[in-house]
């Protein structure tokens, strides 16, 4: 019988072949970030803000494009928590402010994060965010109301089929760990 | 094939003794015929589940079980079924017929072979202790879809660990494959002259290492979301769940093909064998099965196409889900043509593979149907789905699994069991998989749910004959056991060729039953003309 | 004689057989949309693609079996290895095929994913183990739960047979009620896990993922009652969260939802959430 030791150049880069796919598992979730974006789904990007300063402001003003508001919380009972105005009508190429309204009802101190997500989905490149509270921990004292702003302008190079845009806001409470994290 | 020389070394068959020749097994045989019967354990013990959910289905109201229990049915029916039954009965097979079929005196590394199987038997015992820990077993469904697995109680780490071991022991098989069939084959047996059986099997083998890590990988993110606070796929902490759904799958697919693959080895030999002659197209084989295991990485999302993923990406997954159907044509034309022409006989072992290659193409048909979006909108988590991926697993991978077990049993037992025991147990099977899976096809299409535990009442006529037929089925398996046991014990002397067909394996040139040791002397085929070209 | 007759009527029964499986509880439902007719015809066209090719080689391996058997005499021709024409030709027609099944498929695809010009948008948010619905700017909103009816018989012993139950494990307290001939938009989303919204009349299924909104829609043709299911996994009661939608005249229509709004407004000071009152707001800068 032939001993191992003849396979162990073998079996040492199945191994290591191994230990790439256990490392590429991991290596799945920035790259699905990186694909999300450049197929527009998926939501972990849409907190990428770009920056007021380098946004010029030509608004078409011939082309109303409707953005409609929508807030969701997990537990209702827990929170306020929904868009100041429900929809606007905006022009692509102009810079717009919105507001979401939160009130803490828990009766104690919270951490809260709202994740965003956007529909249709491929639209999301157009739909540029020069401020956000999304995927930031919002700290709420009890009964602590707040209004939250976000600044966005739609690119004009939106798809002209495009005429509504929604933009939606969950709002969860952070988890102890998660938070203490950051 | 020119018969190589056989060797009959019994008496220096050093055979260990007692409980120790288990537990501390390196010889493949007898790690193969431990990896066997685990399965069949698992086999009953998965099958006994499922009676349960048949059992529940009978008639519409809730008969027998708390709906969270009939969850963890489901769910721990999948991955015994899975982990426990299918993937460690071709482990045991290919313990068993690899060395003999590449002439190797055992398996490459017997050391880690001995881990390899002992894993599982923790691993399972880790996983149904889980029904015990309060909130019961996990049932969230065996793909383990976050956040639901992330509600699960304490069942949820013993889970995760347990998914963890299957997939160390399942790896650790793997390298051991390829490195038998890399390394081990007799002179002469170049890679174009192997049996289908160990090429199958490489492939899956690669299969195994590239993607059970990810599910390792994907596993342990949710454990520590779970318990870490990481918010890998917690929304809450911005974690994103279709995330895991696309890892998971991106797992999932090839492992579909990891189940399936050995049994298109196991049938490319049986037909061929009984048939009289030479399998049809041997390279354009090879080549389709290379071909289906790299389509395999790049269809995951035909799983999720209700996501809600970009028009572009539903066209990619639904054209690249397509194409899988080109080499599984051309396998199932393959061995149809081998057919043609032959001299045909109906020993168990081809039965058992016809049955395979009539119900394996239902399965591939329904398959093509869910490859169309827009009507995947219709069939996705109904009952056709479970239709679909039962004829695929039952009489595809469960039937191929019992073709091979017939084709070489007597090899192993030195034995022929009784033909007409084990015909009986082909026509019961095959009459009952029909009746317990055909009617699910209907009860999909108009319009009923997969894992639900209860039911409108007109999807009641159905769903009645499906359980009856699943428990005449799942009865009919003790016959399958009566007979194993009756060959193991006793029966006609069988030859070392042990059928009248055209068999082509080194396998057949050993004594039966093989000995202990394999090829204490490698087989030379050099010069030898491979029959397939 | 017997013979022909036995052929004439397995001639007939052929033949009845797509009639059959056209309008019958084991095929899927034409449906009351263009696209869920469009759907039906996909699978049809699928379905008797594979009854046309299971014909062909289900045929040839019964030939095979029946033909070349040993116990018929039957020697094995040891020369038929493999044929390069014949392998072409098994490779090119299936890929042909295919592309004759994805070109209206991908048709369809095109026009499920235009959610533009809706009537109206209903946004629905998956609970375990219920349904929310909000009619998007008009303040409307409600849970639907499956019926007391049906909640009470499907318990473990019950003693109620599901069958005395109207619409078993299919009826809620409040069905969804939408305009014929609307196109209804949906923004579905998930409160707690997974869930997913099926109706098969409309040929919608999309799932409901908390954190994500995902659209979809629907233009129902005709006044109904139409009911589906969750179809993903979302816990103990999956099983029990049905989906129930009446499609009435546009009068009708309006007339419901000016008694929804009344309703809400009544009962808005005593309202716990901001957002219904909010809801109707909207500004334009
Ligand atoms: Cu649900």
């Amino acid at each position: 019988m032939p001993a191992p030791r003849g396979h162990r150049g073998l079996v040492a880069r199945l191994l290591l072949f191994t230990a790439g796919s256990f490392a590429f598992g991991f290596a799945l979730v920035p790259l699905y970030s990186v694909l999300c974006k450049v197929w527009d789904t998926g939501n972990r990007w849409y907190g990428t803000q770009t920056a007021q300063a380098s946004v010029i402001e030509q608004p078409d003003v011939d082309r109303v494009v409707t953005i409609e508001f929508v807030g969701n919380v997990a537990h209702q009972e827990d929170w306020e928590f929904a868009p100041t105005a429900t929809t606007m009508k905006v022009h692509p190429g102009k810079l717009y402010e919105a507001t979401f309204h939160a009130k803490n009802l828990t009766g104690h101190a919270v951490v809260a994060q709202a994740v965003p997500s956007i529909a249709p989905q491929t639209i999301a490149r157009y739909f540029k965010k020069t401020q956000c509270f999304c995927f930031e921990p919002q700290k709420f004292a009890i009964a602590e109301s707040r209004e939250m702003p976000i600044r966005f302008i739609v690119d004009r190079d939106l798809p002209p089929d495009i005429d509504r845009i929604t933009l939606s806001y969950s709002f969860f409470d952070l988890p102890q760990a998660a938070a203490s994290n950051r | 094939m020119a018969h190589a020389d056989t060797h009959d070394h019994h008496d220096h068959d050093h055979k260990p003794t007692g409980i120790g020749r288990w537990l501390f097994a390196t010889n493949h045989k007898d790690i193969g015929t431990m990896y066997l019967l685990f399965a069949l354990m698992m086999f009953f013990l998965g099958g006994a589940m499922a009676l349960g959910i048949r059992l529940e289905l009978f008639k519409p109201g809730m008969q027998w079980f708390d709906p969270a229990f009939y969850n963890s049915l489901v769910t721990n029916h999948a991955l015994i079924m899975i982990f426990g039954a299918v993937m460690p009965a071709w482990v045991g097979l290919a313990n068993w017929m690899i060395p003999l079929q590449v002439g190797a005196p055992d398996m490459a590394l017997p050391r880690m072979n001995n881990y390899s199987f002992w894993i599982l038997p923790f691993a399972f015992t880790l996983l149904l202790s889980s029904f015990f820990t309060a909130g019961g077993g996990p049932a969230g469904g065996w793909t383990l879809y976050p956040p639901l697995s992330l509600q699960a109680g304490d069942s949820f780490p013993l889970t995760i660990f347990a998914i963890h071991m299957m997939g160390i022991s399942s790896i650790m098989g793997a390298i051991n494959v390829i490195v038998t069939i890399m390394n081990m084959r007799a002179p002469g047996m170049t890679l174009l002259k192997l049996p289908l059986f160990c090429w199958t099997w490489l492939i899956t083998a690669y299969l195994l290492i590239a993607v059970m890590p990810v599910l390792a990988g994907a596993v342990t993110m949710l454990l520590t979301d779970h318990y870490f606070g990481t918010s890998f796929f917690n929304p809450a902490g911005g974690g994103d769940p279709v995330m895991f759904q696309h890892i998971f799958w991106f797992f999932g697919h090839p492992e579909v093909y990891i189940l399936i693959l050995p049994a298109f080895g196991i049938v490319s030999e049986i037909i061929p064998a009984f048939s009289r002659k030479p399998l049809f197209g041997y390279d354009a084989m090879v080549y389709a099965s290379a071909s289906i295991a790299f389509l395999s990485f790049i269809v995951w999302a035909h799983h999720m196409f209700t996501v809600g993923m970009p028009l572009a990406g539903q066209m990619f997954f639904m054209m690249s889900t397509m194409l899988i159907a080109i080499p599984t044509g051309v396998k199932v034309f393959n061995w149809t043509a081998t057919m043609w022409k032959g001299s045909i006989t109906f020993e168990p072992p081809m039965l058992f593979a016809l049955a395979f290659l009539f119900l394996f193409t239902i399965g591939g048909f329904s398959g093509l149907m869910l490859a169309i979006a827009p009507a995947d909108f219709q069939y996705q988590d109904t009952y056709f789905v479970v239709a679909h991926f039962h004829y695929v697993l039952v009489p595809g991978a469960v039937f191929a699994i019992m073709a091979g077990v017939y084709y070489w049993l007597p090899k192993w037992t030195g034995h022929m069991y009784s033909m007409s025991l084990a015909k009986w147990h082909f026509w019961l099977s095959t009459v009952s998989v029909n009746v317990l899976f055909f009617p699910q096809h209907f009860l999909g299409l108009a319009g009923m749910p997969r894992r639900i535990p209860d039911y409108s009442t007109q999807f009641t006529d159905w769903n009645m004959v499906s359980s009856v037929g699943g428990f005449v089925f799942g009865f009919s398996q003790l016959l399958f056991v009566v007979v194993v046991w009756q060959c193991a014990r006793g029966g006609a002397k069988a030859t070392d060729k042990v059928w009248d067909g055209q068999m082509t394996g080194l396998e057949w040139t050993v004594a039966s039953p093989a000995p202990y040791h394999s090829f204490t002397d490698a087989p030379d085929l050099t010069g030898v003309a491979d029959t397939h070209h | 004689m017997l013979n022909r007759k036995v052929l004439s009527a397995l001639g007939g029964i052929l033949a009845a057989l797509p009639a059959l499986a056209y309008e019958s509880s084991y095929n899927m439902t034409t449906g009351v949309t263009d696209i869920s007719r469009q759907v039906h015809g996909l699978h049809m066209m699928t379905f008797w693609v594979c009854v046309a090719i299971a014909v062909a080689v289900f045929g040839v391996m019964i030939y095979s079996i029946m033909t070349f058997r040993k116990s018929k005499g039957a020697v094995a021709d040891q020369t038929l290895l493999h044929s390069t024409k014949v392998e072409v030709i098994w490779t090119v027609i299936p890929v042909l095929i295919l592309i004759g099944v994805a070109v209206p498929t991908a048709k369809t695809m095109v026009r499920m994913d235009d959610t533009r010009n809706a009537d109206l948008s209903i946004k629905i948010t998956g609970y375990q183990w219920k349904w929310q619905y909000e009619y998007m700017g008009t303040g409307v909103s409600f849970y639907s739960t499956l019926a007391p009816s049906s909640n009470e018989a499907r318990q473990l012993h019950s003693g109620i047979d599901p069958k005395s139950v109207k619409d078993y494990l299919l009826e809620v307290d409040h069905p969804v009620v939408v305009p014929v001939d609307a196109k209804v938009r949906l923004l579905l989303t998930g409160n707690d896990v997974i869930h997913s919204w099926w109706v098969p009349d409309f040929a919608v299924k999309k799932d409901a993922i908390p954190g994500f909104i995902n659209e979809a829609w629907f233009k129902a043709e005709k006044i109904g009652h139409y009911t589906g299911q969750c179809t993903e996994l979302c816990g103990r009661d999956h099983g029990f969260m049905p989906i129930a939608v009446d499609v009435v005249s546009k009068e009708d229509y309006a007339k419901w939802l000016a008694a929804q709004q009344e309703a809400a407004k009544a009962a808005a000071p005593a309202a716990t959430t901001a957002a219904n009152s909010a809801a109707s707001a909207s500004a334009t800068l």
